[in-house]
């Protein structure tokens, strides 16, 4: 059961008209103009137990990413090729408004967002981790945590979970009389694709990105737009209630593949992969 | 295992089902269908069915749950276990989870909540046969049992679903379009508002496709409008004979 979230407070209210007000002027709170993100920072590795792990912040939101491998059977319908799973939890850690327990309705939303991301622009080239056709391939576990949360946590979590792919190294397994040995070896995976999302945040007829945890509680409307480096969108999710002006979107979608180059730019760079 | 491409779309533009790239499947909608509830609405868009019902405003349970400025919108979005291919597990699974939050958020953009502080609005949508579209067949269903239920609403909630098989952009896509197509954009609008209320993408769209995609979006859900309104019209024009 989906219930409502507690309404806009009075304070969120007044800072509404502060922010839209900048926003008219090309200004915001933090100094930013509308589509600037804050800065980007990335670690990689900083789990050695888990096969692929990052630590990205942009601006005061931290998401920690972990990626461990096991070996099981692939889906009925795909024999051919090994599978990944994402889950994410909001950490109670994170914020006074995450409370411990289950993931609830905005982790799982969180989750599958980036999960349809990472599918649709198929970065992870699947076949490739097939050991027995129908029988055995290895399976990805993907887990996104929340630890910090200042607005936000949908961008930064597509990019841990890049980070932590494009960095993971994978226990090598090989079949040997039709049996799976660990050879002790590690291979990477070899990204075909990088797929980012931008975040926007719309009061009345402005638009934003990247919104801070001061200007996310007083935005009318939010909506998460991925690209991917040909310039396709490959993923869209309004996650918020509220209504989406019909005439923002083309100009959103333009600022969505402008700012992901960017991301992209600022991602190779930081892990010095060339793309 | 052989590797038998499913063709979704032939050489004269017809679709697996039949219809034309910019057709929708039959539409029939029924409203007033479940006696208890406070209203209700019935939808069938091809092979998807769907049951609404609303129950409220009413009073909140638990109590600390309620809103003092206005009301609490619950939504659940159920699958019944033999409403798809494979029996879905009791339960409820991530996919409804996140659908029952954007169903949510799409109707509580409409609903005039802070007309009932300290209540609750009840919504249920349940899929008995999942034939694609059912997010989208789900809040149509929903909007006219609000509307039934006599809560205020800004204006109904039209959906469809619109998507790309083999480079088509096609309107209302079918569950193999919807599996084995290339994208899947589920989108609801608010017409008298010209304003989106629900919009996901599933799938990969150039620019230009995207906005293709919006407008055939656009002109389906013109359509399904005026099916909701006629409807609406039918039933309460009914009720006035009735009582006169």
């Amino acid at each position: 059961m989906s219930i409502s979230q507690m309404k806009k407070s009075l304070t969120a209210r007044i800072v509404q008209e502060k922010i839209y007000n900048l926003l008219v002027q090309g200004k915001r709170l933090d100094g930013r103009s509308p589509t600037d993100i804050r800065p980007i920072n990335i670690v990689t590795g900083l789990v050695e137990k888990a096969d692929g792990s990052a630590l990205v912040s942009i601006g005061g939101t931290k998401i920690l990413v972990g990626i461990k491998t096991e070996l099981g059977s692939p889906y009925s319908d795909r024999p051919r090729e090994g599978s990944f799973t994402v889950n994410a939890e909001l950490l109670p850690l994170a914020s006074i408004s995450f409370e411990p327990g289950p993931p609830d309705e905005r982790g799982v939303e969180l989750a599958r967002v980036v999960d349809r991301s990472i599918r649709e622009s198929k970065c992870i080239d699947l076949e490739k981790l097939c050991l027995i056709e129908g029988e055995k391939a290895y399976i990805l576990f993907i887990d996104i945590y929340v630890l910090d949360y200042d607005g936000n946590y949908y961008d930064p979590s597509t990019i841990a979970v890049l980070a932590a792919l494009a960095t993971a190294k994978i226990p090598k397994y090989e079949v040997v009389d039709g049996k799976i040995q660990k050879t002790g070896e590690y291979f990477n995976l070899q990204l075909q694709s990088l797929p980012f999302t931008v975040t926007f945040g719309i009061i009345r007829e402005k638009f934003l990105v990247d919104p801070q945890i001061e200007e996310e509680s007083a935005l009318d409307v939010s909506v998460i737009i991925g690209v991917d480096e040909k310039n396709n969108v490959i993923s869209i999710q309004k996650n918020s209630p509220g209504l989406l002006p019909e005439n923002l979107l083309e100009q959103m979608i333009e600022i969505a593949l402008e700012k992901g180059t960017y991301i992209r730019q600022k991602f190779c760079e930081i892990l010095k992969i060339n793309i | 295992m052989k590797d038998e491409k499913i063709r979704l779309i032939n050489e004269e533009g017809i679709r697996i089902d039949g219809r034309r790239p910019e057709e929708l499947r039959p539409l029939r909608i029924e409203i007033g269908v479940l006696d208890k509830s406070d209203g209700s609405a019935y939808v069938e868009l091809g092979k998807t069915k769907i049951f609404a019902a609303v129950f409220g405003p009413r009073e909140v349970h638990p109590k600390h749950l309620a809103l003092p400025d206005r009301a609490l919108l619950n939504c659940r979005y159920h699958m019944t276990s033999f409403s798809v291919d494979e029996r879905k597990p009791l339960g409820m699974t991530r996919r409804e989870i996140e659908l029952s939050k954007v169903i949510r958020e799409a109707l509580e953009s409409v609903v005039f909540l802070e007309e009932f502080p300290r209540t609750s609005i009840d919504v249920y949508v349940e899929v008995i046969q999942a034939d694609g579209g059912t997010r989208t067949a789900g809040l149509t269903a929903a909007s006219l049992a609000l509307a039934e239920a006599g809560i205020p609403i800004a204006d109904l909630v039209a959906a469809v679903a619109v998507g790309k098989v083999e480079g088509h952009i096609v309107l209302d896509l079918c569950d193999l379009e919807d599996k084995f197509g290339e994208a899947d954009m589920p989108i609801a609008i608010a017409p008298r508002l010209n304003s989106i209320v629900l919009l996901q993408l599933n799938g990969r769209f150039s620019k230009e496709e995207f906005k293709k995609a919006l407008e055939l979006a656009k002109k389906g859900i013109h359509e399904i409008y005026q099916k909701q309104k006629e409807a609406l019209k039918n039933k309460f024009s009914e009720v006035s004979l009735m009582e006169v």
